[in-house]
């Protein structure tokens, strides 16, 4: 049978798809909240009262794009994580998949794509949040959707690699500690990269969530040629992490 | 014909441990084979290297004429499993739960086999309700059906019943006996005596990964039991010294629970099994526990 076949992975996302029904309301609340919230305390709190502009844009244009990175990170790295390890250790799913013609490659691709298309529609909402405190449309934002589905196939594939390692749920407080924490906050979401000492910037030049706030901020306000490389860095990243995820699902699922 | 399912010295070790210890399996095609063996024989690994999800170490493995693991994915496409375990997707409806493994399987018209696997689970009136609102008896029900919505020729069915109360076991046994009548291959681990006993043609005994003993039930307790069994129930003094004694004529004695069974005793001599001993027709559960020297379930 065909390596990587469409009919196997379709039917994969199919069963997210139909999980997913059960409980969008909820994630497509928080996912409108969450936002709104931040751009509140932070755009209205700092942005009215200490800061006044930030790279020549006012703090809401700022913080509003920058927020983009923070729901892909947290719709894609975490739920795979969490979702990887339940699925495989407690509801035992993947073992009712492999049982099917269906091989480790497959099952990872389609919870990655799974991944990557949620994150790509929730990644909107915060720039459809701040549409309404101020951030004005860009044709350029129409990429947005493109920039989110590649990192967050990334970040989903770490997840996946990161649940297929660990021994015990608990685990995961270190990966979000020590990982997705730091790499949140130096990403350039709510302050600049460029006050920070130039070790630490070179090393947020490893970060793809950076590239994707540059990303997601040119396409608001114009997009420079250096932006290809960053588009190119995010794909990479996911593909790299595909082959890391596949590896690692493959040693924990196949005995 | 050729076998359905083909194991040639198969090896499967965790680290110390060896699961599997040089394996030879044929069951031929149309036939139900129970693999009859206590905790920790092998058979769950055995399942599990039959569908790819484990690699032997040692060994050939083919499946429907598909070289194992190389062509593993081909061989899932035509077996449907059932695993010891629900593993449904609890929030998720009935149908929908059908549904996504008649994809995963490639069925082609997907919504008749769901409509068959509904018909056949009992579960037409529920279908759209999810999973998680089912007894356990439908739950059971529909993990049959959803291994079955390809309509596979071979089956595999590792503990189907295990922990089940008598009557969701009674149920499933009614479906499986059903689907052996229309020629569907299928091989079922179990360590309850009385579930081998009704649902297979052949029942192989394993133990520490290898089979020990191979046959129909009735051949097996006539070579390894006879036909005979007695029954003795008393005081532990009791039926130490009533042991002692059939033991001293020859014959083979085990525990049963707070009983002793003593087995062959048509041929006991006078006094050697004491009156009050119940005589029945010997069993398949005489030859498990003499076998694998491990109390049945
Ligand atoms: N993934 C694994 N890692 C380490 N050891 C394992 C693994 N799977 C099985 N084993 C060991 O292999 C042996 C056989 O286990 P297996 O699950 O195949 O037995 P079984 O016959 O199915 O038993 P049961 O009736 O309890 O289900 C046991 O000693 C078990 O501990
Ligand atoms: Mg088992």
């Amino acid at each position: 049978m065909r390596r990587l076949d469409p009919a196997a992975i379709g039917g994969i996302m199919s069963r997210e798809v139909a999980n997913f029904r059960t409980f969008w309301k909820a994630t497509t609340f928080s996912s409108v909240l969450e936002p709104t919230v931040y751009l509140l305390a932070f755009g209205l709190g700092l942005g009215a009262t200490l800061i006044d502009r930030v790279d020549g844009l006012s703090y809401v244009e700022f913080v509003g794009t920058g927020m983009v990175a923070t729901a892909v990170i947290f719709s894609s790295a975490l739920p795979a994580m969490f979702g990887t390890f339940v699925k495989h250790r407690f509801q035992r799913t993947y073992d009712a998949i492999l049982a099917a013609p269906v091989d480790v490659e497959e099952l990872v691709t389609a919870e990655m794509l799974w991944i990557g298309l949620r994150a790509g529609v929730y990644g909107c909402f915060p720039l459809l949040v701040s549409m309404l405190f101020g951030l004005d449309p860009a044709f350029g934002m129409l990429l947005v959707p493109i920039f989110c589905f590649f990192t967050a196939l990334g970040f989903a594939a770490f997840g996946i690699a990161v649940a297929a390692s660990v021994a015990k749920i608990d685990q995961f407080n270190y990966v979000t500690t020590l990982v997705i924490t730091p790499l949140f906050l130096v990403a350039g979401t709510f302050f600049p990269i460029s006050g920070l000492p130039e070790a630490v910037q070179a090393v947020a030049q490893l970060n793809p969530l950076h590239h994707l706030v540059e990303l997601v901020r040119h396409s608001a306000f114009g997009f420079v040629a250096t932006d290809l490389i960053r588009f190119a860095v995010l794909v990479a990243f996911a593909v790299v992490l595909w082959r890391v995820a596949v590896r690692r699902m493959s040693a924990r699922l196949i005995d | 014909m050729e076998a359905a399912i083909q194991l040639r010295g198969v090896e499967k070790r965790f680290g110390e441990i060896v699961a599997v210890d040089g394996l030879d399996l044929d069951v031929p095609p149309g036939i139900c084979l129970g693999l009859l063996g206590p905790n920790g024989a092998g058979k769950s690994t055995t399942m599990r290297l039959l569908t790819g999800q484990a690699i032997a170490d040692a060994g050939e493995l083919t499946v429907l004429g598909h070289q194992l693991p190389g062509d593993s994915k081909a061989a899932r496409a035509k077996m449907g499993v059932v695993p010891q375990l629900d593993n449904l997707d609890v929030d998720v409806t009935v149908e929908d739960n059908l549904r996504v493994f008649a994809r995963l399987y490639r069925v082609k018209d997907i919504g008749p086999a769901v409509d068959r696997a509904l018909d056949l689970a009992r579960l037409q009136d529920r279908r759209k309700d999810a999973v998680d609102e089912l007894s356990g008896g439908m739950r059971r029900r529909l993990l049959l059906a959803r291994g079955l919505i390809h309509q596979p020729p071979l089956l595999l069915l590792d503990e189907p019943t295990v922990g089940l109360d008598p009557q969701i076991r009674t149920e499933l046994w009614t479906l499986i006996d059903g689907l052996r009548s229309e020629g569907v291959t299928i091989l079922m681990s179990t360590h309850y005596i009385e579930e081998a006993q009704r649902l297979a043609d052949e029942v192989a005994v394993m133990t520490k990964g290898k089979i020990i003993a191979r046959g129909r039930p009735n051949e097996l307790i006539a070579e390894h039991a006879g036909r005979e069994t007695a029954e003795l129930y008393g005081p532990p003094e009791f039926l130490r010294d009533a042991r002692l004694r059939a033991e001293g004529e020859g014959l083979k004695v085990r525990p049963a629970g707070p009983a002793i069974a003593i087995v062959g005793s048509e041929n006991a001599g006078n006094g050697a099994v004491p009156d009050e001993a119940i005589r029945r027709a010997a069993s398949l559960e005489d030859v498990f526990v003499l076998l694998t020297g491990e109390e049945a379930e």
